[in-house]
C-alpha cells in the first residue's frame, strides 16, 4: 500500500533526533488520532542548517517526516515555509487517501517551528 | 526469508484434506443439490453430511444448522431476523461495546430502523457485568446479543451466565462465536443460546461459508429471499463445494481440539512471557485466564502499531494491530478503548493470533527480532523521551 520511498524513508529515516540548542521546536499531532512529530531545527542567516524529527506514528507519519527534514535542510526561511503537506506527500510519490490527512503533517510540524524561532527572535 | 504466520484470528489456511475434499465439488460433482435427479442427488448428500458434521461441532441437530456465505451474513441474519420476527413484542435489543463491525453495525443500521440498542461497556479486563445486562433489559427487549469471544484480544464472554439470564427472561440471546468455533468448546446442549453464528475459514476451512444455528422453535425473518433452500431460511443455490470444506474443517476442529488447545496455550505462554522478559513498558490486553488459548494482543507503550507490523513484515511476520493505522478509520480499536485503555496504548497494541502450525522456533524467532524493533521504534518516538 505504500510506495518504494515511503517504505525507503520509513526503513532509512533521515535525520531522527532533537537538534542541539535548536533555534524552534514544532510539536504537531495528538495522541487521539496516533501521530505526534517533533521537529527542531537551527537557524544561521535565515537558512536552516540543521533539522531533526522525532515521530511516534505509522509508516506515513515517520515516512513523511523524515522527507521534510531532507527537503528543507539547507534552504532559506522563505523558501521552507512554501513547503506544504501536499510537497511532502508528493515527494515520497504519494501517500494512500486514507493516510493524507491524518498522518501526513510533517510540513505542520516545521511551520510550528520556524513560527517558534520568530518568536523566540521577536522576543530578543 | 521466512514466513511467519501469526494471525489466525483474521484468517486461517486451508487444510490440505480440506481442499481435497471440496476438488471433487469443484468438477465432477456439480450437480445442483435440489435435484431429484442423479446429478443433484450427490450434491445433497454431500451437503448433509456436511451439515452433520457442523452440528456435532456444536453439540446441535442438522436441522438447526443454516448455511450462510460468511460470519458477517450470519449476524446479520441473526440480529435483523429476529429483530423483524419479533418487533411487535419489542424493539429493544441489548448488546457491547466491544462486538465485531458484523454486530455492532447492524445493531446500528436497525437504530435506523426504530430499534432501541443497548451498547453494555465491559470492564478493563474486557468483560461485560451481568448486573448491568440484568438491569438493562426491559419488557421491550426481545434480543441480547453478545459475543463468545473477542476477535481482538480473545477474551471470552460469560456465556453460561447470560444464556440464563436470558431464558429466565424470555430473551432471544445470539452470540457471534466466529472465533470461539473450532478453538475452544461449544456445547450447545449446555448453554442456553438461541443463535449462534460462525464461519469456514477462521477454524481452517474456506472463506465464502458460514453457518448460523437456529435453535428449533426460535422464527428468524429470512435476509435472503429466494427459493426453498436451508428449510425457507436462507435462499440461494447452495455453496456446495465451500460447504464441503467447511464440514470437512469441523471434523478435523473436533478431533484435534484437546491437542491443539495444549499446544497453543504453550506457544502463547512462551510468546508472552518472551516479550515480556525483553521488552519493558509493554501491557497485555485482556482478561489473562477468560481468553482464547491463541489469541495474545499486547500493546508496546510510547509506540505505534503499524509502524511495527511494517517491521515485522520485514522479517517475514505476519500480525495485526488495533492502530487506527490499520483498520482505515481514524480512531484505534474500540475494543481496546472500551476496556478504558489510553488512545496511546490502543494505537500501540499488536495481536499476535496462533494457530496449529505455529512452532516454538517461531515464537523465538519473533521473540528474538523484536527488542530491537521495539527499541529502535521507541528511540524515535517523543513520547518515550518525554516519560524517561
Amino acid at each position: 500500500m505504500y510506495s518504494e520511498k515511503v517504505m525507503d524513508h520509513f526503513s532509512n529515516p533521515r535525520n531522527v533526533g532533537e537538534v542541539e540548542n535548536p533555534s524552534g521546536t514544532g510539536m504537531v499531532g495528538n495522541p487521539a488520532c496516533g501521530d505526534i512529530m517533533k521537529l527542531t531545527i537551527k537557524v544561521e542567516n535565515d537558512k536552516i542548517t540543521d533539522v531533526k524529527f522525532k515521530t511516534f506514528g505509522c509508516g506515513a507519519a515517520i515516512a513523511t517526516s523524515s522527507m521534510v527534514t531532507e527537503l528543507v535542510k539547507g534552504k532559506d526561511l522563505t523558501e521552507a515555509e512554501k513547503i506544504s503537506n501536499a510537497t511532502v506527500a508528493e515527494a515520497l510519490d504519494g501517500l494512500p487517501p486514507v493516510k493524507m490527512h491524518c498522518s501526513n503533517l510533517a510540513a505542520d510540524a516545521l511551520h510550528s517551528a520556524i513560527e517558534d524561532y520568530k518568536k523566540k527572535q521577536g522576543a530578543k | 526469508m521466512n514466513k511467519i504466520y501469526f494471525d489466525h484470528n483474521a484468517t486461517t489456511p486451508v487444510l490440505d484434506e480440506v481442499f481435497e475434499a471440496m476438488v471433487p465439488f469443484l468438477k465432477e460433482q456439480w450437480g445442483n443439490p435440489s435435484s431429484i435427479h442423479w446429478a443433484g442427488r450427490g450434491t445433497r448428500k454431500a451437503v448433509e453430511d456436511a451439515r452433520e458434521s457442523v452440528a456435532r461441532l456444536l453439540n446441535c441437530t442438522p436441522l438447526e444448522i443454516i448455511f450462510t456465505s460468511s460470519g458477517t451474513e450470519g449476524d446479520n441474519h441473526a440480529i435483523k431476523g429476529l429483530a423483524y420476527a419479533k418487533k411487535d413484542k419489542g424493539n429493544h435489543i441489548i448488546t457491547t461495546k466491544v462486538e465485531h463491525p458484523a454486530v455492532l453495525n447492524t445493531c446500528k443500521h436497525l437504530q435506523k430502523d426504530g430499534f432501541d440498542v443497548t451498547y453494555l461497556d465491559v470492564d478493563t479486563d474486557g468483560l461485560i457485568d451481568l448486573n448491568a445486562l440484568k438491569s438493562a433489559i426491559t419488557p421491550r427487549t426481545i434480543l441480547i446479543t453478545v459475543m463468545f469471544a473477542n476477535n481482538e484480544t480473545g477474551v471470552l464472554s460469560p456465556i453460561k451466565e447470560i444464556g440464563d439470564i436470558a431464558k429466565e427472561k424470555g430473551v432471544t440471546f445470539h452470540t457471534d462465536a466466529v472465533q470461539a468455533a473450532g478453538k475452544i468448546p461449544i456445547d450447545l446442549q449446555k448453554l442456553n443460546i438461541d443463535l449462534l453464528t460462525i464461519s469456514g475459514h477462521k477454524l481452517y476451512g474456506p472463506k465464502g461459508v458460514g453457518a448460523l444455528f437456529a435453535r428449533r422453535g426460535v422464527r428468524l425473518v429470512p435476509l435472503i429471499h429466494g427459493g426453498h433452500h436451508e428449510r425457507n431460511r436462507r435462499g440461494g443455490t447452495e455453496n456446495v463445494a465451500g460447504i464441503v470444506g467447511f464440514g470437512k474443517a469441523c471434523d478435523i476442529a473436533l478431533k484435534d481440539m484437546d491437542r491443539e488447545i495444549t499446544h497453543l496455550k504453550a506457544l502463547r505462554e512462551r510468546l508472552e512471557k518472551g516479550i515480556a522478559e525483553k521488552i519493558p513498558h509493554i501491557k497485555v490486553n485482556g482478561h489473562l485466564e477468560k481468553r482464547l488459548p491463541n489469541t495474545a494482543n499486547i500493546s508496546f507503550e510510547f509506540v505505534e502499531g503499524e509502524s511495527l507490523l511494517l517491521n515485522l513484515d520485514m522479517k517475514g511476520i505476519a500480525a495485526s494491530s488495533g492502530s487506527a493505522c490499520t483498520s482505515g478509520s481514524l480512531e484505534p480499536s474500540h475494543v481496546l478503548l472500551a476496556m478504558s485503555l489510553s488512545h496511546e496504548l490502543s494505537h500501540g497494541s499488536v495481536r499476535f493470533s496462533l494457530g496449529k502450525s505455529n512452532t516454538a522456533g517461531e515464537i523465538d524467532y519473533l521473540i528474538e527480532i523484536m527488542p530491537p524493533i521495539v527499541e529502535r521504534m521507541r528511540s524515535m518516538s517523543p513520547l518515550y523521551a518525554a516519560a524517561k
